[in-house]
């Protein structure tokens, strides 16, 4: 794994993301725990339900993806679904692009790999430009890393975890709402302008509204929405603050 | 070994294979190609306002629906649960104590009360 690499871990800025993600860890943790249970619950085999954990890493398409595999759909409708629900990381790739793209394509690719939602969010929240020096470059690659190590770790044991006990914890419980509190106080932490509350807003209202589209394709419908409406605001309301970035 | 395997076949391994190709695909794609392009400057500024849409678009259906429908009481423990958690979020500004604040409100209400 990427993380793995001494120049990443020994890097001071791997610890600094590592200790950026873990308030958001329990949640991240029962989500991986609620999405173990669901795998097995659905009528998966414990080994699919193992090779889904440790190889696919995306928990809402893996969600997605269960019932149409257990279903026995065409593999390209399961892979075609699978893309879709992860169309918002098409978006973050190319907020992300201009931090990576100095590495070598095998590197960018393991990156991408593991950097799911909330360390994209803490990343792009804590670096606003690429590094201009490779020592700089070298830092923002480091605290990714971190973050990501954590975040692997976190999903991965508490998964696992969930499939051993799937039997034993019922999912009307609720535990799987736990990960949604830790989206809505990662959520929280950027509402720092009043454009990026409509942006919240908007986003939320669209894809309540648009919830009928198949492949879950009102959260793309909702970013887009959300982002067109601020653009056009900025426009006609440009912000006061000197060199603020909403 | 036999236990673990019952009920897998190739077909579904095939499949699974195939999501994690789709993960490393979307997390990576506009950076797959190291081709130099600019973004145009609305495009960048855009993508300040995409994260947050991002997640309220796929927190807010979790907190005010349920299957696909929006929820018509107010009688549910997410709500309340969320309200809890940005509460405790603007007056603390700790995701951890969000969570463990709201879960606090949601799990009387959903096991106790049957919200």
């Amino acid at each position: 794994m990427m993380f793995l690499s001494p120049k990443l871990f020994r890097h001071p800025q791997f610890k600094v993301g590592m200790l950026e993600l873990a308030p958001q860890a329990p949640g991240v943790a029962a989500w991986g725990l609620m999405t173990g249970v669901a795998m097995v619950k659905s009528g998966m085999s414990v080994f699919e339900s193992l090779a889904m954990t440790l190889l696919v890493f995306a928990g809402s398409s893996q969600l997605a993806s269960i019932p149409l595999i257990v279903a026995g759909a065409p593999a390209w409708v399961i892979l075609a679904t699978g893309f879709c629900v992860n169309l918002r990381f098409v978006v973050f790739s190319l907020h992300l692009r201009p931090h990576l793209i100095h590495l070598p394509r095998w590197e960018r690719l393991m990156h991408a790999y593991v950097t799911a939602d909330i360390s994209y969010v803490l990343f792009t929240r804590r670096f606003h430009q690429p590094g201009h020096t490779p020592e700089e470059r070298r830092a923002q690659e480091a605290y990714l890393a971190g973050s990501d190590c954590l975040n692997w770790s976190g999903w991965m044991v508490a998964s696992l975890v969930g499939i051993a006990l799937a039997n034993f914890i019922p999912p009307d419980w609720g535990l799987g709402f736990a990960g949604i509190l830790c989206l809505l106080g990662v959520q929280c932490s950027l509402a720092s302008s009043r454009l990026r509350i409509v942006s919240a807003a908007v986003a939320g209202a669209a894809a309540v509204a648009t919830y009928a589209l198949p492949l879950k394709l009102n959260i793309v419908v909702a970013i887009g929405a959300a982002v067109i409406l601020c653009l056009t605001m900025e426009r006609f309301k440009p912000q006061q603050t000197p060199g603020g970035h909403a | 070994m036999s236990e673990l395997l019952q009920g897998t076949d190739v077909w579904t391994l095939l499949v699974i294979v195939g999501l994690a190709v789709v993960t490393v695909v979307a997390r990576s794609f506009f950076f797959i190609s190291d081709t130099a392009w600019q973004l145009p400057h609305w495009a960048q500024r855009g993508l300040q306002y995409a994260p947050i849409a991002a997640l309220s678009a796929v927190v807010i259906p979790e907190i005010v629906m349920s299957q696909g429908q929006l929820i018509s009481t107010w009688q549910d423990a997410r709500l309340f649960a969320a309200a809890a958690g940005v509460g405790i979020y603007f007056a603390k500004r700790n995701v951890l104590l969000t969570i463990l604040g709201g879960m606090a409100v949601y799990l009387p209400l959903h096991l106790g009360l049957g919200f």
